[in-house]
């Protein structure tokens, strides 16, 4: 027992002194965030994610949390413009990214090209897991020039929406694609 | 003919959703967003045994954690738990983080109980009972109509058929909850609800104050089909907790497997099925015997309604003899609630597959056997646009019969829905600069009832719907039902249409115009000087009708060597009376579908027999419809607007289910007998995977 604490102390020392500074938490550590373009300095527990900072302490409602589990893609958010789940990102280890949410696309009286054809093709009917697949779409037309409709539904596969709007939000989404470059 | 205008310039036509904008930008702000000043999260203690009888809860350990301010037990010890889920206490807190270090504190002392978590096990003399006092399984229903029995020896074919279908979960994106705010001068709760009153009434009751001391708001929800009409446990101890917090705002916001176990689900169904016809295909004789469950509460009253397992039977078509037997079998799982249809989708499987078994007995072609029993002129007329539409003469073939490993089937199936109205009110108020508002104590579940409201305004003031202001969602706004059984377009329509030309009887005096609306509106409002007028309208007969048909016809490729079946296309008529916003209808059948096809191939609650846990309450085992799985939809909206405004949320989901498992057996050529379809129930009937003797039993 003693021996194997011990080896449990060696290896928490070696990790210390390979990363240069001290293991953080349980309780609140300095967590600085880089979200739509402003810079936050944050107080929270390193087991907090993303998510819950952008909702709960950024007031960033946008991003849902649903399934908390990388299931649903509500909460889908920008990191380097790459989508991600922001329920499965923990805030500190997002420090150095570029963090964009549904609220950093546009204002809410200019939205962006994709946004405008949700609303042009009716791809939303609650609404609860559009900003998720508003952000996914952003994503793809970023990397994207003329997507295709595979490449579309490719995008929007680790998104749900239980309404069952999907073919709306394939309309929009193709819309955007056939206006291509030019037309966003 | 409906009171309705006859030449509309705006009823009809597609419009853009009226809060649109504000959903795609990430700014509307649903209950599970808001964040009033002070505001604390919360979170639930569910028992972790099916059944157990709790004899002490110390909350202490809790109410000490860093960071929690309130703590409160959902009952006082000693009481019986009936489920896995069912609420033990609550906590709130700062953060998310000290609630769930609060809820692992919290002690709880309880004898287990023995539980039963199969509808046949419960069906047994020597299961454990659900209700000390009562057998599992309540009363069957009766009822009879003609002599089956004679009948059945008059009858040139007669098939039989046992048919089950899983239980289903609501799984609503947004999860059940509320934020409630418990002050001096009263309660304020923000929920996510398809029924504010309801909630009110609900919130009142559990805590024992006046109805004029409480207030819901639902500006956004995030789904409910069914399962939100209720203040739910949820809601009281969210209040108590903001009591206990000093009146701090709580939210209390379930998580995705809460959302598995307590708030609701569509009951199962095992469905024993006989139907005798003549060689002409007409039926002459239906006997049903038919259990099912709808968790530990079946047959008794829900929180939501919902009510047994029952289902109408024979589903649509006229059968002169009948003896329908149903029986409502409890067991320890959460309550069922009303969702999507109550009842229709379990009835339409049974009935179109037994009927398909039967066109096949008298080798007849399921259209025409349809059409020839059908008493409805709107189906049977529905079948035929829909037959030419899908080109089913040439798509149906003799079973199993297309080429090569990957099948391809066809499959139809009808529905019927009342969708009616009732009573709502509505307010509206022109204001001497023009702009209109109206006030709607209902609420926009996603069907677009705040689109909908303001086309109706706009078409009575002959103005754009955007130039019209929509407040709904708060109980302080004239009263309106619960958005449930698809009333809510025929309840509120009428209501909004009824204000509006009693605003516009009082508008034409007031300004002394005899045609303020259209381009003489802003002249016409500028002449008010400063008192706005302000109208009322109630609903009323003439502009609203229920009883809607639909037929659905689908068409699915089934790979006979891995089991995995592809919906390709779905063809949908569906009566809808008049229709308010064509986008939006559109949108409504499409989803409607879609959910159909997840009753159809993906979604089972699974309760394990040894533990009554459920397996899958997360959506990586308990699969929804996803962008893949969406086929081509060809939606044919069948208007009738002299009948007035009908609500179609609910028939479009019903028929989807059976018309793709008949186009599965009409593949493989063998009956599908069981929801959902999965590849190892196709293997099975196929006869391909020898290790399964019963392929339909199910999978827990």
């Amino acid at each position: 027992m003693a021996g194997t604490l011990a080896k449990v102390s060696a290896a928490a020392q070696s990790i210390e002194s390979l990363d240069g500074q001290k293991p953080v938490g349980p309780g609140p550590a300095k967590v600085g965030l880089q979200v739509n373009g402003n810079r936050h300095e944050l107080e929270v527990e390193p087991r907090v994610t993303l998510l819950d900072v952008l909702r709960n302490k950024l007031q960033l409602t946008g991003a849902k949390e649903v399934c908390d589990r990388a299931t649903c893609g509500a909460c889908t958010v920008l990191a380097d413009g790459q989508p991600v789940y922001s329920c499965m990102k923990l805030a500190i280890e997002v420090q150095d990214r570029a963090i964009t949410t549904v609220e950093g696309l546009s204002h809410p009286d200019d939205p962006t090209p994709i946004q405008r054809a949700f609303v042009e093709h009716d791809g939303l009917m609650c609404g609860y897991c559009t900003p998720g697949f508003v952000m996914s779409l952003t994503a793809l037309f970023n990397a994207r020039k003329n997507p295709s409709m595979e490449e579309i539904k490719k995008a929007c596969s680790g998104n749900l929406c239980r309404c069952g709007a999907y073919p709306h939000i394939f309309k929009a989404a193709q819309s955007v694609a056939q206006a291509g470059p030019a037309g966003r | 003919m409906s009171g309705w205008p006859k030449n509309p310039k705006q009823l009809g036509k597609e419009h853009l959703r009226y809060d649109g904008l504000v959903k795609v930008t990430g700014s509307a702000r649903y209950a599970s967003d808001v964040q009033p000043a002070g505001w604390l999260y919360a979170m639930i203690l569910r028992s972790p045994w099916p059944a157990a009888r709790i004899r002490a809860i110390d909350l202490g350990p809790a109410s000490s954690v860093p960071g929690i301010r309130a703590v409160v037990m959902a009952d006082d010890p000693p009481f019986v738990v009936r489920y896995c889920g069912e609420e033990l206490a609550a906590v709130a807190g700062l953060s998310k983080q000290a609630c769930l270090d609060a809820l692992r504190a919290i002690k709880v002392e309880a004898d287990i109980l023995p539980f039963v978590a199969k509808e046949e096990d419960a069906l047994r003399d020597a299961s454990p009972r659900v209700f000390e006092n009562q057998p599992n399984a309540a009363q069957p229903r009766e009822m009879q109509t003609g002599d089956a029995e004679a009948a059945f020896k008059t009858a040139d074919k007669t098939v039989e058929g046992f048919f089950q279908t899983q239980v289903q979960l609501h799984n609503c994106l947004e999860t059940h909850g509320n934020t409630v705010k418990f002050g001096p001068d009263g309660v304020t709760c923000w929920s996510s609800t398809q029924a504010i009153s309801s909630v009110r009434d609900g919130l009142a009751d559990n805590l024992g104050i006046p109805l004029d001391k409480v207030a819901v708001i639902s500006e956004f929800m995030g789904g409910g089909f069914g399962s939100k009409a209720g203040a739910g446990v949820e809601g009281g101890l969210a209040a108590r907790l903001s009591k206990e917090a000093g009146g701090l705002p709580v939210r209390l916001m379930l998580t995705r497997f809460d959302e598995a176990l307590a708030v609701g689900n569509r009951p199962s169904s095992f469905q024993k099925v006989r139907l005798g016809a003549k060689a002409d295909g007409t039926l002459v004789a239906y006997q049903l015997d038919a259990f099912g469950t709808a968790g530990y509460a079946s047959g008794g009253a829900t929180a939501a309604g919902g009510g047994g397992a029952g289902f109408p039977a024979p589903y649509i078509y006229r059968v002169p003899n009948t003896r329908v037997r149903q029986t409502t079998v409890a067991i320890n799982a959460g309550s069922a609630r009303a969702m999507r249809a109550p009842g229709h989708p379990q009835a339409s499987f049974g009935m179109e597959s037994i009927l398909d078994e039967m066109a096949l007995a008298l080798g007849m072609d399921p259209v025409e056997l349809r059409i020839k029993n059908d008493q409805s002129e709107i189906r049977r007329e529905q079948y035929r646009i829909a037959a030419e539409r899908f080109d089913w003469k040439a798509k149906y073939h003799s079973p199993a019969s297309s080429e090569g490993p990957v099948k391809t089937g066809v499959g139809c199936a009808g529905a019927t829905w009342g969708g009616g109205g009732r009573g709502s009110e509505a307010e509206v108020r022109i204001n001497p600069d023009g702009t209109v508002e109206v006030r709607c104590g209902t609420q926009d579940i996603g069907t677009g009832t705040k689109t909908l409201i303001a086309v109706v305004a706009a078409e009575v003031f002959d103005l754009e719907p955007s130039a019209i202001s929509v407040k709904i969602g708060d109980t302080a706004f004239p009263p309106s039902g619960g958005s449930g059984g698809s009333t809510t377009a025929a309840s509120v329509a009428p209501a909004v249409f009824d204000a509006c030309q009693n605003a516009l009887a009082d508008l034409v005096p007031a300004s002394g115009m005899s045609v303020p609306t259209g381009p003489n509106w802003r002249s016409a409002a500028a002449r008010l000087r400063v008192n706005p007028i302000v109208a009322r309208g109630r609903w009323k007969e003439g502009l609203s009708s229920k009883g809607v048909g639909g037929v659905q016809m689908a068409e699915v490729e089934v790979d006979t060597e891995t089991g995995m079946i592809r919906v390709k296309r779905i063809v949908c008529v569906q009566d809808c009376g008049l229709v308010i916003n064509r986008l939006a209808s559109i949108s409504q059948i499409n989803g409607g579908i879609i959910m159909g096809i997840g009753f159809a191939l993906y979604e089972e609650r699974i309760l394990d027999r040894q533990t009554g846990v459920v397996l899958n309450p997360n959506f990586e085992t308990y699969k929804l419809p996803g962008a893949a799985d969406v086929p081509e939809l060809d939606v044919i909206l069948q208007d009738m607007p002299e009948r007035g405004v009908i609500g179609i949320g609910e028939p479009v989901t019903i028929p989807t289910a059976a018309a793709i498992a008949n186009a599965v057996s009409h593949a493989i050529g063998k009956r599908v007998t069981r929801l959902p379809i999965s590849p190892a129930q196709i293997l099975g009937l196929l006869g391909k995977t020898p290790g399964i003797t019963n392929p339909n039993r199910g999978t827990g």
